[in-house]
Formats: structure tokens, C-alpha cells, sequence
């Protein structure tokens, strides 16, 4: 029987630290019926070895640093029908945005040995602020189901059922009693988009944001909550500038927060 | 051993070893006994062994987004208020499956769900769910189109009522006409009594299968003091309720102030976060989610809890209905107080107070109704 065609996956790392992409080797169950589905035509870790093409697919890991990288960026997405950036540092800038609120150089001399040797932006950046992307998939690092969900969704030509709203939907769903209300626990669920199935409340733990903001966040209004809670200002800034930083609402109310 | 089988409407005594057994009997019978039990810091339900799952001297204290246990100075097994969850996962879960399409030498060929086959009882059963179960009812059996999921996670369902005894903050049930004691619904309806005598129950029978319960368990008459002490729960419970709704021309007071300024105000406060409609034991809204496995092979529709709080929610072509939080907090509260009667010919609320307790930054229904009223905006 011939076999039929399986459109090209290419998978890219830019800044990250790997855990995203290998999301993808974590699918163990599922594995074999992605190389079934799909050929994984480009997936190495850690290069900048050619470019080649093109792909039906591409998923970025990783956010723009360098000005090779913004430059290398263009070329994959010239070669790519599909671009799907993955992660927080992909869809959001990283933890390594965090450098956005600091003075760069200062940063450098605190970090390297030899900053000399250093040749990077003095930001982190998403990938859609370089070129269009397709779909964005959140969380530090991904999950799983989700992204199986996404690749499904681009091989049969759907839209992807990744919901936008906040994690307390997935909380509620799950049947976890809420955090905020029955300890006290400062939790940043109700502007954090859904994702992670509400883990960490499910350890009595509150959200830490990993997923980014929710669709139409009220962030003041939870700093406020979390001013009543007896959080300092420095902690609420703390609580929205972490793996997600640089986006938008959070990276706002964080700013408005002394430090 | 028989005892005297009661007469619907009678009403018996029970002590906790009564009670005890009676747990026991529902479970001989192959029923999934579903209550009260502590995880977490909070009263949920789930599954019940015995009466020692039951919140043994728990309570609680209620307040606009703040839930706490406390230790109660007596063994009561029903001395708090409701907890986070209500009923409605029982027969509206959070996420179904509808049907499976699989693809076929011949054209796809669908799977659907089997019909729902459990014998559930459910134990501790407050006025306000058996209420909030009752709208819910006329929502997905009530109309023309039936919820066959619906319909047979409900049919068959053995009801132990327990008329409450000490409301939380933010409990309004009274002014809702919804409460504290148990009006019908039930098989058995308990209330506790602590003090007086023994720890024991007062068991009002709802239904010939309570009977026939009551029949295998050993009861005793209640005599005069016995219900006096039951109405004396009651009538401090009405006493107490943490909070008051104003039902006055609701309807109306809603529908004139669809531009009251407090709508602004409140949608400062509010956190879209969805966990008041989630809470809610009567807001029913659900989406549809489809997807595909990676073969291509299979396609799933699923149903899956949905809130008038997400975008998505009432997104039609080219963008969402209401995309400010004040549309969205006016919507579910509208619904709710006033559109829910033109609907279904009740209010859409129960006064529970969920909404009010399990709001992280605490937005009271009942304070934000009666600004609408204290306040009208010249027009
Ligand atoms: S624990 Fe956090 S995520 Fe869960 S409902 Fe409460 S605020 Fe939302
Ligand atoms: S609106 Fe609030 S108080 Fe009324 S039934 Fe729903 S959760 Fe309970
Ligand atoms: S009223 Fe409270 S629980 Fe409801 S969406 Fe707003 S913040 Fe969330």
C-alpha cells in the first residue's frame, strides 16, 4: 500500500530553555501516531544549522534576543505554511524579559565574566513581534494534551479548541477548592489563561501565571485583592512579572506596582 | 427487623446510630452514596462510607470571598452551611462526551453515549439545592427539548434532605422563599437537634420509598417537644440569615436600569474569572467543543461547563456580544434576578450565597441589587 503523504513539522528553538519542544518527545503514548501523521522533517536541538523547507508546520520555541535570531526568524517563516509559536519566551518574551525592566548592560557586567563576549538585544521579545504568527500555544512550559490538540487542529484543517478564558474555569471544572477564599492563598487564576488544568491550586498551591493573561484580564482588580491580602506592592509586581512579563496586561500591572 | 412503616408527610425520630444504618441500607441496596465530607478546608460531596465521612463537628464561616472551617464545640453532622460545590455536577457535569464519529468504509458511523445506569442518593441535601435542582429540572427536562444526559443521571435519585440550622454570612434563602426548611423534593427530610436530649434527628417523610427506608431502620415517634425543638432550628435559621435579597419588582428594577451607572462600578471590581456562574447550583451554560484525533480517524463532540463571563461565550461572526466585563456582569445578573422569570417563571437565584463566598474579591449579588434600587439615575 503506498504510503500516503505526511505534511512536514519543523520545530525551532530560539532563546528557551528546551522544555517546550520536548513536550513533544514527552508524548510517549502518543509519539508514534504523530510520525504516522506527520514527518518530522527539521528537529534539533540547539542549531542554527540551514534552514531548508519548506513546512507545513512549524512550531517556534524560544523568544528573539540576538539580531541574528530576528533575522533567522524572517527565513522560518518563509519557509513555513503554518507558524505555531509554543511556550511563554515564544508567545510572551520568557523569564529572560525580564531584562526588559533593567538597564541591559548593567545586567551583563552583573551576569558574564566577559560581557565583552555578549552580542544580544537589550530585550526579549515574542515571536509575533517579529513576524505574523498563525497560533500562539501558552504555558511554561506547554501542555501536552494541548499541543497534541494543536497539531491535530492543523493537520485536519480545524481550529484548534484551546479555550482563552481564565484558569479558574479548569479549577472550578476539576472541583478544587478555590485557594483565595478558603486560605487566603494569593492566586493569579482568575487573569491567567486556562491550560495547565488548574494544577498548582489542585496542590493548594495558588496560580503563578505560567500561561500568561487570560482573554480581557482585570489585573488591577486582582492587584487590589491582593493588596487586601496583605501582599506588599513589590510581591503584587512580583506575581505579574515572572514567565510572562513582557505581555501586555501583565507586564502593565506590574509596572504599576513599586518595586 | 421491621419497625412500623411512617405515613408519607409523618415524621419520625432517629438517633445517629438510626442514621448510621440508614446510610448503610442505601448502600446495601447498590446505591452510590454521595454528601458532606471535609478535603481541602472546605465541605464538599463525594462519596460516603458511613457517617463518620460526614463533617463531624465542622462549620463554617461565610463572608464575601472568604470561606473558613471551624471546629464546632458539639458532634453535629450537618452544622454548617453549603460549601463550594452544589448538586449540579451530579446531573450537569462539568464535562461530557455527546457522541463519537468514527470514519467508516461507508460514511462515518456515530457512536453515541450510553444512557447514564447509578443509583445515586444523595445525603445532607439543603432547601436551597433541592430549589436550585427544581430549576434546573424545568431547564433540561422542563421544555420541549429533553437532556437525555440530564434525564437519566436525575431519574431514580434517593433524596435525604437536611433542613439547616445555622446559615452562613452569606446565606439569603429566607428572602428568596427558597428556605431553610425543606418544602418537598426529598424522601426524607432530617432536622438535627443537639441539645434538648440525645443527638438525634427529626425525619419528616417525603416519599413511599423514604418509607420503606425508614421501615428497615429503628425509629421512634417524635413526640410534642421534639418538633417544637425542630421548628425552633427553622425559625432561628430564618432568623439568621447572613444576607437579604429585596424581591420587590425585580423584574422591573432590573430592566429600567440596564444604564445605572453602579454597572461601571461594579465592572471595576469584577475579575471576568467565572467563578460565580460556576458556583451557581442553577446557571447552566455549557459549549460545545469538537475535536479530532491526529490520524484523522475520529472526531469527539463534547460538552463542556461554559459562563456568560468568557468571551467566547457570546461570540458570533466577527467578535463577542458583550466585550466589556460591565456587559457581561449586567448579562449574568439580569438573568439571574429578572429575564430568568420570563424564562422559566422563577428566579434564576436560591439565595445559597455561593456566588457572594466564592467570589475571589467578594461581589455581593444582593448589595449590587440593592444599588440598582437605592440609587435610580434620573433618566
Ligand atoms: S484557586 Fe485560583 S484558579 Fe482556582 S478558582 Fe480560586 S482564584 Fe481561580
Ligand atoms: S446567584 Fe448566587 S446566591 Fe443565587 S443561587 Fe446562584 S450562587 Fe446562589
Ligand atoms: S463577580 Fe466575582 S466570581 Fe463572578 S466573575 Fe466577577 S470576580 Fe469572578
Amino acid at each position: 500500500m503506498p504510503r500516503k503523504r505526511r505534511p512536514k513539522l519543523a520545530v525551532w528553538k530560539f532563546a528557551s530553555c528546551d522544555g517546550c519542544q520536548l513536550t513533544l518527545l514527552d508524548c510517549e503514548d502518543e509519539l508514534l501516531a504523530i510520525a504516522d501523521a506527520l514527518q518530522i522533517a527539521y528537529f534539533r536541538e540547539a542549531t542554527s544549522a540551514d534552514v531548508g523547507g519548506p513546512y507545513e508546520v512549524s512550531l517556534v520555541e524560544g523568544s528573539i534576543t540576538t539580531a541574528d535570531d530576528a533575522e533567522r526568524i524572517r527565513r522560518v517563516r518563509a519557509v513555513s505554511r503554518s507558524l505555531v509559536t509554543i511556550g511563554a519566551c515564544a508567545t510572551a518574551g520568557g523569564i529572560q524579559a525580564l531584562r526588559n525592566f533593567r538597564d541591559h548592560a548593567e545586567m551583563l557586567r552583573v551576569v558574564y565574566a566577559r560581557p565583552d563576549y555578549i552580542d544580544s538585544l537589550t530585550t526579549s521579545t515574542a515571536i509575533a513581534e517579529h513576524v505574523p504568527v498563525d497560533f500562539e500555544l501558552r504555558g511554561c512550559p506547554i501542555d501536552k494534551r494541548q499541543l497534541l490538540e494543536v497539531l491535530s487542529a492543523y493537520l485536519h484543517g480545524r481550529r484548534p479548541a484551546i479555550a482563552s478564558h481564565s484558569t479558574c474555569v479548569e479549577c472550578k471544572m476539576r472541583g478544587t477548592v478555590c485557594v483565595m477564599v478558603a486560605h487566603g492563598t494569593p492566586c493569579m487564576g482568575p487573569v491567567t489563561h486556562a491550560g495547565c488544568g488548574a494544577l498548582c491550586p489542585s496542590y493548594i498551591r495558588g496560580c503563578y501565571g505560567c500561561y500568561g493573561p487570560a482573554e480581557a484580564p482585570n489585573t488591577a482588580a486582582l492587584a487590589r485583592g491582593f493588596v487586601q491580602m496583605g501582599v506588599s506592592e513589590g510581591g503584587v509586581r512580583r506575581y505579574f512579572h515572572t514567565f510572562n512579563a513582557n505581555a501586555g496586561p501583565f507586564r502593565q500591572e506590574g509596572l504599576s506596582h513599586g518595586d | 427487623m421491621v419497625h412500623p412503616r411512617p405515613d408519607i408527610n409523618a415524621s419520625v425520630l432517629l438517633l445517629r446510630d438510626g442514621l448510621a444504618s440508614l446510610l448503610q441500607h442505601l448502600r446495601d441496596d447498590g446505591y452510590l452514596v454521595v454528601g458532606p465530607t471535609v478535603r481541602d478546608g472546605a465541605i464538599v460531596h463525594d462519596q460516603l462510607r458511613g457517617i463518620e465521612d460526614l463533617p463531624v463537628g465542622v462549620g463554617d464561616e461565610q463572608a464575601p470571598g472568604r470561606y473558613r472551617l471551624r471546629r464546632r464545640a458539639d458532634q453535629a453532622l450537618f452544622g454548617y452551611a453549603v460549601g463550594p460545590q452544589s448538586h449540579k455536577r451530579e446531573f450537569f457535569p462539568p464535562s461530557i462526551r455527546l457522541f463519537q464519529l468514527r470514519r467508516g468504509a461507508g460514511g462515518p458511523v456515530l457512536t453515541p453515549e450510553p444512557p447514564i445506569d447509578r443509583k445515586l442518593a444523595l445525603i445532607g441535601v439543603r432547601s436551597c439545592e433541592l430549589q436550585a435542582i427544581a430549576v434546573q429540572d424545568r431547564v433540561f427536562v422542563g421544555g420541549h427539548h429533553v437532556d437525555a444526559d440530564y434525564a437519566s443521571r436525575r431519574r431514580g435519585v434517593f433524596v435525604v434532605a437536611v433542613n439547616c440550622g445555622e446559615p452562613s454570612g452569606t446565606c439569603f434563602c429566607a428572602s428568596m422563599g427558597t428556605g431553610p426548611r425543606a418544602s418537598g423534593g426529598f424522601d426524607l427530610a432530617l432536622t438535627e437537634l443537639l441539645s434538648g436530649g440525645p443527638h438525634r434527628f427529626v425525619v419528616e417523610v417525603g416519599s413511599a420509598a423514604g418509607a420503606d427506608l425508614l421501615a428497615r431502620v429503628e425509629h421512634a415517634p417524635a413526640s410534642e417537644a421534639d418538633h417544637a425543638a425542630a421548628s425552633a432550628v427553622t425559625a432561628a435559621a430564618t432568623a439568621n440569615m447572613g444576607r437579604h435579597m429585596d424581591t420587590r419588582d425585580i423584574k422591573s428594577l432590573f430592566y429600567a436600569n440596564q444604564e445605572h451607572p453602579r454597572w461601571a462600578q461594579v465592572a471595576e471590581r469584577c475579575l471576568g474569572c467565572t467563578n460565580c456562574t460556576l458556583v451557581c447550583p442553577t446557571c447552566f451554560c455549557s459549549t460545545t467543543v469538537d475535536t479530532t484525533d491526529l490520524a484523522g480517524a475520529t472526531a469527539t463532540r463534547e460538552r463542556r461547563w461554559d459562563s456568560c463571563f468568557t468571551l467566547d461565550h457570546s461570540y458570533v461572526h466577527g467578535g463577542s456580544v458583550r466585550p466589556s466585563l460591565r456587559a457581561r456582569y449586567r448579562q449574568w445578573l439580569t438573568h439571574k434576578l429578572a429575564s430568568w422569570i420570563d424564562q422559566y417563571g422563577t428566579s434564576g437565584c436560591v439565595g445559597c450565597g455561593r456566588c457572594i463566598t466564592w467570589c475571589p474579591v467578594g461581589i455581593d449579588i444582593t448589595e449590587e441589587a440593592a444599588a440598582l434600587r437605592a440609587d435610580v439615575p434620573v433618566a
